[in-house]
């Protein structure tokens, strides 16, 4: 044992608490974040080896210049078209974003959430994608139903959970599910996608498929045990998964440091598993849709799978119940040195001579019409907590395949209890 | 722990035609469980740590990756976590997953998958998406295997809404409950009692072993066939009390009330989750007595949920209170496994409690 004299000569320890720069108030400054010129990291084939590129991990890959050129070897030379359609899928879910926040906010349902300023994460990878690849998604990715062409619809009817509502009420608004449109039922628990997704792309490799998959998650998430589970299978099968962190910088009120981002990237995870690892510019619709696209390939061609961290910004609170003015500077969206992902790509049309401020405002506006002429019509579906939408006894249809014994009873007992209380859920 | 693990255990026959039957011990039978669902569906698959090339640890899947090949039957790195999140995305696809926890004391680390994304899948997305995986575990104890390979962790997975916990007490029903789970749409907890693999094990652990060459329930038909979830078995007749039991305890109250001379009604339940209620509450009702044993701890163990459920509908045909004969609520001891385990002793010492007074 040591005794007390020789612990006298050590150096006392300290405990290191990550402290995010920035709290509410303070003077933003983000002249620190190394922001390399758009076009200056280099494009490995998508058959080399993860061990030739590892500085991708830790640089940034970017498309977009300040001027609103598309350079560099990442530049995924996508023609105007669909330039516009990426263009209008974000507007799209920017405007289905405003609208569903508001109606949250005037009470018409209880929890929303915001992608804004990570539009392009979702939108430009759904692109990127093929159709039929299969997602497994995190809470921020609308996008990509959007993109599918889901219907808003569909979407409204969930977050209200009224008597359109495909998953019957069951689920918490915006925990989509849409096996048509390969899109996996959304946990509100984190990153227990990411196993998933990795099993289903060796399901289809083993089965010989075609077809891959890509998931999502949040930089907060990836200390979850699951994402590293879900990096060693992916590696050890070489799983044709594309796995995406959003580095949006916050996690609810914890900082990305809490996360590890004080030391090292997210990307850099990639390295200690032999992965292929991509950190992207994340507000650059064309940095992610041209890393997706490679992913895609090497995932395609047997080549295994990829991490890319997205380096973005979550410009809105967590959810709606979440106020970021509580622990963070209201200062320092304004100020992200990457700027905005749908400015940036309008720009870039308006660059190549294909888009105007005037189009863009038609745009705008004709998302927000959309939107403003659906949630109508879904309304007329009902809004959450204005009578009953379901039928009564749903809520214990889908535990099981067959419904057991001890369930049967339990239902006859709600329904025995709400004709004793007058039928109260008929009255409103 | 070796003589109770792979001495025994082969290769369960190749099923010759429907109706053959062979001795199987129950590594065998869930073997041969396993072999025939395989052949029959190109979706099984069977993944696990050591489950590949090696065949198990308790070689539950020896010959299995020969035979159906490499992408049908595969080694998993060590995170059960993993192990269980890809099953389900694996399920998701359209497979059907047999994954093997290769000892119910490693499932925690899979609980969040278990219980928030395979219990709840079908719910949460209104049945557009399903977890049919089948979790094996082997569990319980008697085996000298300490705290971190005896544990019983049943009551776990039967408080979860969306799960179903099977366990067989003999070679028979474990085949034929194993098929009926691979078959099943809805992600089960399959535990295998470790301590009866090899022959049943009556309490007495300083007898020479048995093995299952003897039993009933060693005679094992080679091909398909199913046992209902949600259906328990009245081992034994009688009319004096009802012993409610699963798994190794099965044997050893059979043994004990075999020695105590009470005409106790002993029902195996084999599957907790659905509880085949209405076999339970016919048998209390007749003899007026209910008496639950199992190896896990006391406190909220099944026998809790057996025990009220009990009261709530043969309250009044009750002669006795209900007893409870079940492991402490300590960690499973290693060297003094045989003062936690519910042996003979507690047993016969219970059998005369509840008898007292008839």
């Amino acid at each position: 044992m040591t005794g007390d004299h020789q612990r006298a000569n050590r150096p006392q320890l300290s405990l290191h608490v990550p402290e995010p720069k920035y709290r509410p108030g303070d003077e933003v400054d983000f002249s620190d974040i190394e922001v390399p010129a758009a076009g200056s990291a280099r494009r490995p084939e998508p058959g080399d080896n993860p061990s030739e590129f590892h500085e991708l991990a830790y640089g940034l890959v970017r498309v977009l210049d300040e001027d609103g050129k598309a350079v560099g070897p990442w530049d995924p030379r996508l023609d105007p078209d669909s330039l516009r359609t990426m263009l209008r899928n974000m507007a799209l879910t920017r405007a289905f974003d405003e609208r569903m926040f508001r109606a949250q906010r005037q009470g018409k349902t209880s929890f929303y959430m915001k992608c804004t300023g990570e539009e392009a994460v979702s939108v430009s990878a759904a692109m990127a994608l093929a159709g039929d690849d299969m997602c497994f998604p995190s809470y921020r990715q609308q996008g990509i139903l959007i993109t599918r062409g889901y219907a808003l619809i569909e979407m409204m009817n969930q977050i209200y959970s009224n008597k359109g509502d495909k998953l019957q009420g069951k689920q918490l608004p915006i925990m989509y599910s849409s096996r048509e449109d390969g899109f996996f039922s959304i946990s509100g628990n984190l990153t227990t996608q990411y196993p998933q997704a990795v099993g289903w792309a060796m399901a289809s490799a083993a089965k010989g498929d075609s077809r891959i998959a890509a998931t999502w998650c949040g930089e907060g998430s990836t200390a979850e045990g699951d994402f590293h589970s879900a990096l060693t299978f992916a590696t050890v099968y070489r799983a044709p998964v594309i796995m995406n962190v959003v580095n949006n910088q916050w996690a609810i009120s914890s900082f990305s440091g809490f996360a590890g981002a004080e030391a090292t990237t997210f990307a850099a995870r990639a390295v200690g598993y032999g992965i292929a690892g991509l950190r992207v510019d994340g507000n650059d619709p064309l940095a992610v849709y041209a890393a997706t696209h490679w992913a895609a390939e090497r995932a395609r061609t047997n080549q295994g799978p990829t991490l890319i961290e997205h380096f973005t910004y979550r410009a809105e609170g967590h959810s709606t119940s979440d106020d970021p003015s509580g622990y963070r500077s209201a200062q320092e969206w304004t100020k992200w040195p990457l700027g905005d992902p749908i400015k940036r790509l309008k720009d870039h049309l308006i660059a190549l001579g294909e888009w105007d401020e005037d189009r863009q405002a038609a745009m705008d506006q004709e998302c927000a019409d959309l939107v403003r002429k659906t949630q109508k019509e879904a309304e007329k579906n009902g809004i959450l907590g204005h009578g009953l939408h379901q039928q009564f006894e749903t809520m214990f249809e889908g535990v099981y395949e067959e419904m057991p014994w001890h369930l049967k009873e339990q239902q006859a007992q709600m329904i025995a209890e709400e004709q004793a209380s007058g039928r109260p859920w008929d009255r409103k | 722990m070796n003589d109770i693990t792979s001495e025994e255990a082969r290769i369960a026959p190749t099923p010759e035609r429907e109706g053959d039957t062979a001795r199987m011990n129950m590594i065998q039978a869930v073997n041969s469980a396993m072999d025939v669902m395989m052949a029959r569906d190109d979706n099984v698959v069977v993944m696990g740590e050591d489950v590949g090339y090696f065949g198990g640890v308790f070689r539950a899947t020896a010959g299995l990756q020969k035979k159906y090949g490499k992408t049908r039957v595969f080694d998993t790195p060590i995170t059960e976590c993993g192990i269980i999140g890809v099953a389900i995305g694996m399920g998701a696809y359209g497979l059907r997953p047999v994954p093997e926890i290769q000892f119910a004391d490693y499932i925690y680390p899979a609980l969040d998958q278990l219980v928030s994304e395979a219990a709840r899948l079908r719910y949460r997305s209104a049945g557009e998406f399903i977890a049919p995986l089948t979790v094996r575990s082997p569990f319980g104890g008697g085996i000298f295997g300490g705290q971190t390979h005896s544990q019983s962790p049943e009551s776990i997975f039967t408080h979860v809404s969306g799960l179903k916990t099977v366990i067989p007490a003999t070679p028979y029903d474990a085949k034929g409950l194993l098929i009926s789970c691979i078959e099943d749409n809805d992600p089960v907890i399959f535990f295998e009692p470790k301590r009866i693999y090899n022959g049943p094990f009556d309490g007495h652990w300083d007898r020479p072993a048995k093995n299952w060459s003897n039993h009933p329930g060693g005679e094992v038909p080679t091909g398909y066939y199913r046992i209902p979830l949600g259906k328990a078995s009245v081992v034994r007749e009688g009319d004096a009390v009802t012993i409610l039991c699963y798994g190794t305890m099965v044997h050893v109250v059979a043994d004990s009330v075999a020695e105590s001379g009470v005409n106790a009604e002993i029902i195996d339940l084999r599957t907790l989750v659905p509880l085949d209620i209405d076999t339970i509450v016919e048998s209390v009702k007749k003899t007026g007595r209910c008496m639950i044993v199992h190896e896990a701890t006391r406190t909220q163990g099944f026998g809790s949920e057996l025990s009220a459920t009990v009261q709530e509908r043969c309250f009044y045909h009750l002669e006795a209170p209900i007893l409870r004969v079940t492991g402490f609520d300590t960690p499973y001891p290693h060297s003094l496994e045989w003062a936690y385990f519910p042996g003979p002793v507690r047993i016969g010492q219970a059998l005369k409690e509840i008898m007292k007074d008839a």
